[in-house]
């Protein structure tokens, strides 16, 4: 139907343009949602999920169970579901779209299917609409062979997988990673030099892998499976792409000496792997012939090196790089993020030729409380009392006013700080700020944010 | 005459190869970070030795951020985009004040070289400073210490000390809140903040430094000077005397006599 003639039945259409993309997006979202029933989702686009709940459903109390809170939860978003359970997902998916008629059970519902649900092209499906073959069991009671020599291989496999006689495999959506090797033992590992000499040789055959395909590795996982069960993963993260199996085994090493409980072999292990997730194009280097280059190379790469070593004894959040954010709010003016993969410099502000410094050295986060002595309504400070200790303000210079972000606030508030720069009488200088405007609170506070240099 | 023992020959040996090598005095100097200020860097010979430790003290602590500032400006001086590592405890944020970007960027520095380190303790700091000392390609390596550090003793200092004499790099210890202590350092500082230069309507100018030598192993200590930050020039200057504004504090007394002790 065209959109006029829609809109001319009914007066107060809703209209959306289709956003395919979007959709896919929010598909995903879905089946990110629906890891809580299974790890095993896959995506259907455009508009289904298929969840392998083999042996997930008794967590629910039973498949109903399963499909009553799945309901319930799409539903609340919006969505409308139908949904079917088979032992194979490309049954379970063409009873979910096809069903029209309940059966008693599973397999008489596939027979009972419109030969539509084999999804072959039109022409195909009116074939054999035409030849009297209208639902999957007309089919299936006809020899394979007929089926394939008319309408081809495709046709047959399609419908083998719905009878359930071929594999239907999924393709869940959360992928193994790229690069994975593992070492199985017949006896189990309780020598944990051995074991992290196992671990060097699956680096390195990892890193082979890796250097076959033009790529490296940011993140590096060893899982220990112990023989009693227990597996133990350690992970290691690298600021920039590398093949270099040393670096890789370095970092591993630091990562077991600081653990706080160390990796215990116990009665030994029976099986170590290595995953790589985090994969970056990373070409062949070639340091000898580029001459003076070689050198700056070398010394950035080892200056990665002791980032990563640091990152990997300290954590993420110890090891960072200052990053300037689009705020006029001192405190929230520089990002502190792990170097590891901060983003690349931006550039700061630049002061204004021959100015002081306008802003601290030092910055106190949150602002501290000081008493102050200042004149009513809004003097500069005269005299601050700050950890005890009593400071005369011999120089000032503000105010600098700085009004909260109303746009970003909910209640389209804040207070307005006045910011003065102090040195006291015994030439140290701060960054002192009023909050609130007395018309803005009645009795406003006083702090100091930072000291200068 | 033949070692009777086989062991103490061996260690006879090292004890001559190590002194043939020397000390890290014997090594030959591969650079300074100047300050730009002709007389000052010329009276300790050139500017601070790369490859050596330098300390600054600040003996009280609301003199801390100059000898911070102090310390990351003749770092970042020296131009290049190689990183300047800060080493510090988790805790020195809330005591001394977060490393605040905008305001090294108003001095003038760039803050995106700036790679910060924060420890749980001291005896990490010492561990990971003993690895970034040692990782060549660094501007400098500031290590920041609060009150005292027993840990830092003579041969945790050597260690450290060695470590940037063979990668070449500069170790800057901020001792902040801390007294002087018997160090392998090639300069001690004791920095003080100094009252600015007047600018307009009684506010306060650029930055302002006392320091005063307190030792220098290649030569007389004792120097005091009194020098401010010249954003524009990126180089330190003679502060002007203050003195015909503002009477100085009872305690500073002490004329820069930097120019007559060289």
């Amino acid at each position: 139907m065209p959109l006029a003639d829609a809109r001319a039945q009914v007066g107060d259409l809703a209209i959306v343009p289709h956003d395919p993309i979007l959709d896919h997006a929010w598909l995903d979202r879905l089946a990110q949602g629906c890891a809580r029933y299974t790890p095993l989702v896959a995506l259907d686009a455009p508009d289904g999920l298929i969840l392998d709940i083999t042996g997930c459903s008794h967590l629910f109390d039973g498949e109903a169970g399963l499909i009553d809170d799945i309901d319930q939860r799409l539903t609340r978003l919006g969505m409308t579901l139908r949904h079917a359970l088979d032992p194979t997902a490309d049954a379970a998916r063409a009873l979910a779209r096809y069903q029209t008629r309940p059966a008693p059970d599973e397999a008489t519902a596939i027979r009972r299917l419109p030969v539509a649900a084999l999804e072959l092209d039109a022409e195909a499906t009116t074939a054999l609409v035409r030849a009297g073959l209208k639902t999957i069991g007309d089919l299936a009671s006809r020899p394979m062979a007929n089926l394939a020599a008319r309408f081809g291989a495709d046709a047959a496999m399609a419908l083998r997988r719905l009878l359930g006689d071929a594999p239907s495999p999924l393709d869940p959506r959360v992928a193994p990673p790229p690069v994975a090797t593992e070492r199985r033992f017949a006896e189990p590992v309780a020598s944990l030099p051995h074991a992290t000499r196992i671990l060097a040789e699956l680096v390195g055959e990892a890193i082979a892998e890796l250097a076959e395909r033009g790529q490296g590795g940011r993140h590096f996982g060893a899982t220990f499976f112990r023989s009693d069960g227990l597996a133990r993963r350690i992970a290691v993260e690298t600021g920039h792409a590398t093949r270099d199996s040393g670096l890789v085994m370095r970092l591993f090493a630091e990562r077991m000496d600081g653990l706080a409980d160390p990796l215990d072999p116990g009665f030994g292990f029976d099986m170590i792997r290595l995953e790589v997730p985090r994969l970056e194009a990373l070409g062949a280097t070639q340091l000898k012939l580029e001459g003076g280059a070689a050198r700056a190379v070398r010394q950035g790469a080892a200056m990665d090196e002791l980032t990563d070593r640091l990152t990997t004894r300290l954590g993420r959040a110890r090891v960072r790089a200052l990053r300037p954010a689009d705020t006029h709010i001192p405190e929230q003016a520089q990002l502190a993020l792990p170097a590891i993969d901060a983003p690349p410099p931006m550039p700061w502000s630049a002061p204004e030729p021959g100015e002081p410094p306008l802003r601290p050295f030092y910055l106190f986060d949150p602002p501290q409380v000081i008493e102050v002595i200042a004149e009513v309504p809004d003097g500069p400070p005269h005299r601050f009392r700050w950890r005890r200790q009593a400071h005369a303000v011999r120089r000032y210079e503000g105010p600098e006013r700085i009004a909260a972000e109303w746009w970003r606030r909910r209640d389209n508030g804040g207070l307005t700080r006045d910011y003065y720069r102090v040195e006291d009488d015994r030439g140290r200088r701060y960054w002192l700020f009023r909050h609130g405007l007395y018309d803005e609170k009645p009795d406003p506070r006083w702090y100091i944010h930072g000291v200068f240099a | 005459m033949r070692e009777s023992s086989q062991p103490l020959a061996g260690l006879r040996q090292r004890i001559a190869r190590l002194a043939a090598s020397g000390g890290p005095a014997s090594l030959p100097t591969q650079g300074w970070l100047a300050t730009g200020h002709d007389a000052f860097d010329a009276a300790i010979g050139g500017g601070l030795t790369v490859g050596r430790t330098h300390e600054f003290f600040a003996a009280d602590a609301l003199d801390g951020t100059s000898a911070a500032a102090f310390a990351t400006l003749v770092a970042l001086r020296s131009g290049g985009d190689a990183p300047l590592l800060w080493l510090r405890t988790v805790d020195a944020g809330r005591r001394t004040g977060h490393i605040y970007a905008p305001g090294i960027a108003e001095l003038g520095g760039d803050p995106d070289r700036l790679l910060l380190v924060e420890t749980a303790d001291p005896k990490m700091l010492l561990a990971c400073a003993n690895d970034a000392v040692r990782c060549a390609g660094s501007a400098a390596v500031i290590v920041e210490s609060w009150g005292k550090f027993p840990l830092l003793d003579l041969t945790a200092g050597r260690r450290l000390t060695l470590g940037a004499r063979d990668a070449g790099t500069t170790l800057l210890m901020l001792r902040l809140n801390a007294v002087p202590t018997p160090s392998v350092a090639e300069t001690r500082w004791n920095i003080v903040a100094a009252p600015s230069r007047e600018l307009e309507a009684h506010a306060p100018g650029a930055p302002a430094f006392d320091l005063e030598l307190l030792r220098w192993r290649g030569g007389p200590a004792g120097t005091r000077w009194r020098l401010d930050w010249d954003k524009d020039e990126q180089a330190f200057r003679d502060a002007a005397l203050s003195g015909a504004v503002l009477p100085l504090a009872a305690r500073r007394t002490v004329h820069p006599l930097g120019a007559e002790a060289a």
